[in-house]
């Protein structure tokens, strides 16, 4: 009998512990996925009383949206331009937060300032910035001779204003991420490099980014998730329009989605913009693991 | 850009404290059942919420209503405009959470309206016996299509025309309200003012903000607008055009600052004069006055060209989902009584839908020294009492935004007028 307790608590427990999680993963998780998938399928407005099944209309329509499609080659450029800037300088700053520096917990804790700060007061400070008429960098841009640039109007110079709010937020987390990684890598490789003469350039490219590959790998996954998913830095900088823009020019796929479900109360189509996002998601995702896999493998 | 990681992380830690909660939770909602949902029994002291977005300046009324009505607590939830409309439409749309008393504002009205079945009808609470308090429009805003009515009006817009008396010296044209109102009867002289404006170049002002306010007044002094009946008529109605080709015409002339509304640019341009001429709601005085703290006697206010209008106000609603209805009632019929219109409006100038209030003391004297003492009782009252009721229909809010930006892409240069017409229209008939 005791035996049988035992083994039941040996072989039965860790699944019980881990029940709870799987219960909720299931109301808010599972639930809310296949509930949404059951919106999209309907004509469903937020108000209406009365819900049409369509069937795989909404999918139809919406692969035929242009401005779906829109949204995404707007969502990737604007995870192209803030991506690798972002990334690039903060293998940089991690490098430089990686010497011997005096006070270093000041320096770093600096670092992740603009991460905790509301994204919303990111926004705004920003949309003062990039202001056509009195905006500091308009200021500077005309100091030198080089005229006004109207951020909002164009659509390389909307997308570069929101990707700096991006970079500007986001270098400083995932230079600490990098400084975690590089701290693990082993002092002797610089000794031995320095005392060959390698710069400090020549260190970082040659021993900290191969050395530090896997965590790189993994900035850029995240990173992915989370360019799909910009939502406040379009919507702030345009003013709350949900439209991002007088021609769409910096609308992203949340934007898109946001305007279908909350300004159109249209929630059966905005189901099915969700559902594409995660099917993009997915794609992407997959392309990563393959990409990565190889990487490791080589 | 990456909540992903933050929301993981975020749920993670949910999911540890979550379990208890939710344990605790569950008990708890067993044991609330047939308590305080019930409607109270007499003597019981009644609870209701009432909810509310922005400044509506209800906080003393509230005092004062608890104080004389002893067995009533009030519980105010205040959110700002953009998400008290999008939660509402959640409430309504689960069927739980709505407060006993909501208000919808003007912008947001139609999409409720369009809906009456989620609110009691405020005819089965006695809003037929005090109906002549309020302008037919004002009325007509607040009920459905076949005449429920929704919501009970609180304050109102009206119409008028903000103008930079300093810089109007500067360019050579009258100062003088009276005279200034003169100018422009209508909407084409308005823009021939401007001209005239433009040609005493003055630097760093334009004559007019943006393509969206103009737009927005002329169309709103038209009989039909967005919607006649229930149906759009975008395309076809010669009252839309006019307001679109007025715009264009001022676009063109180079009338236009080009600041969008509500940007920081529009705030900093109302201080530093970026443009001399702002068609003015009596809410945007208060606007005005918070962002150009240090203009005070520049800014003036004139009659609106065209006579009449109206842009923004708001609306009581009683949600189906309420319990105490006619407690809830007494109160939202209190709160737009006259009197209380009349405190709200001279503790912070929301204007008051009643009009009866304008032929009183407290509006007809009332000037705004701000403003260089304009008697703005005066020139909001007859803006009300003049304009013309128009419909707004569920979707006018989305379709103004996609006129608008078909605008704004005319004046960024980025398409011929007739080009950005044909995309607006496709805009809004994929809106349909």
């Amino acid at each position: 009998m005791k035996s049988l307790l035992y083994r039941l608590d040996v072989k039965g427990s860790p699944y019980l512990y881990i029940v709870p999680f799987f219960f909720l993963f299931a109301a808010f998780g599972i639930f809310p996925l296949a509930y949404t998938a059951w919106v999209s399928m309907h004509e469903w407005s937020l108000l209406a009383e009365t819900h049409t099944f369509i069937g795989l209309q909404n999918y139809k329509d919406l692969f035929a949206d242009e401005y779906f499609w829109n949204a995404l080659r707007n969502t990737a450029q604007i995870w192209v331009l803030s991506t690798v800037p972002q990334l690039l300088m903060a293998l940089v700053l991690a490098h430089v937060l990686n010497q011997r520096l005096r006070a270093p917990t000041f320096w770093r804790m600096t670092a992740v300032l603009p991460n905790i700060t509301s994204v919303a007061a990111v926004a705004i400070i920003f949309g003062q910035i990039f202001g056509k008429d009195y905006g500091l960098v308009n200021w500077i841009l005309e100091s030198l001779g080089l005229g006004r640039i109207d951020w909002q109007a164009g659509t390389a110079s909307s997308q570069i204003a929101i990707s700096v709010m991006i970079i500007w937020r986001w270098t400083g987390y995932n230079a600490l991420i990098y400084l975690a990684a590089m701290q693990a890598v082993s002092k002797d490789l610089y000794d031995a490099a320095s005392l060959d003469g390698a710069s400090s350039f020549q260190q970082l490219t040659r021993i900290t980014v191969p050395a530090i590959r896997p965590t790189i790998i993994f900035t850029v996954i995240i990173s992915t998730i989370g360019g799909m998913q910009v939502l406040a830095e379009p919507l702030l900088f345009g003013g709350a329009s949900v439209t991002g823009g007088s021609d769409r020019q910096f609308q992203t796929l949340s934007l898109y989605l946001y305007e279908v479900a909350f300004s159109r109360f249209d929630f059966g189509y905005a189901s099915t913009a969700a559902w594409a996002m995660f099917g993009i998601i997915v794609i992407v995702a997959a392309i990563n693991y393959f990409l990565t896999s190889r990487l490791r493998r080589s | 850009m990456r909540p992903a990681l933050n929301g993981a992380s975020l749920r993670r830690r949910a999911v540890t404290v979550a379990v208890p909660l939710l344990a605790a939770a569950l008990v708890m909602t067993t044991a609330a059942c047939g308590g305080s949902d019930d409607p109270a029994k007499p003597g019981e002291k009644v609870k209701l919420t009432i909810a509310t977005f922005g400044e509506f300046g209800y906080k003393d009324l509230y005092k004062e209503y608890m104080a004389a009505n002893p067995n009533v607590e009030i519980v105010e939830r205040i959110t700002k405009a953009e998400d008290h409309h999008k939660n509402l439409a959640a409430h309504l749309a689960t069927n739980t959470g709505a407060a006993d008393i909501e208000a919808i504002e003007e912008g947001w009205a139609g999409q409720f309206t369009a809906n009456p079945g989620k609110f009691y009808n405020w005819n089965d609470y006695g809003a037929g016996e005090i109906k002549s308090q309020w302008p037919a429009w004002k009325w007509q805003q607040g009920s459905s299509a076949k005449g429920e009515v929704v919501g009970l009006g609180t304050d109102v817009g009206g119409m008028a025309m903000c103008y930079r008396r300093d810089i109007f010296e500067k360019a050579g044209l009258p100062t003088d309200r009276e005279a200034v109102s003169k100018l422009w009867p209508t909407w084409e002289e308005y823009i021939a003012t401007g001209v005239k404006f433009k040609n005493a170049n003055i630097k760093g002002s334009s004559w007019m903000d943006g393509p969206t306010i103009i737009y927005r007044s002329i169309l709103g002094q038209q009989a039909v607008g967005i919607y006649d009946g229930d149906k759009v008529v975008v395309e076809s109605n010669p009252g839309v055009k006019k307001a679109w080709d007025l715009t264009i015409d001022a676009i063109n002339k180079g009338l236009s600052a080009k600041i969008a509304p509500w940007s920081a640019d529009w705030n900093a341009g109302m201080a530093k004069g970026s443009f001399v001429t702002l068609a003015c709601p009596s809410w945007m005085m208060a606007y005005i006055q918070s962002q150009a703290k240090d203009s005070s006697g520049k800014w003036d206010i004139a009659a609106v060209p065209g006579g009449g209008g109206n842009w923004g106000g708001s609306f009581l609603t009683l949600p189906k989902q309420g319990k105490n209805v006619a407690e809830a009632a007494k109160l939202a019929k209190w709160l737009v009584a006259p009197e209380q219109q009349a405190k709200v409006f001279r503790a912070l100038g929301n204007f008051p839908s009643t009009v009866s209030l304008y032929e009183e003391a407290v509006i007809k004297d009332f000037k705004n020294p701000f403003f260089n003492n304009a008697p703005v009782g005066q020139i909001f009252s007859n803006s009300v009492k003049t304009m013309v009721p128009q419909y707004m229909g569920p979707k006018s809010g989305d379709i103004n935004t996609a006129i608008q930006n078909g605008l704004t892409r005319v004046e960024q240069g980025k398409q011929k007028p007739d080009e950005a017409w044909t995309q607006s229209l496709k805009d809004v008939n994929a809106l349909l």
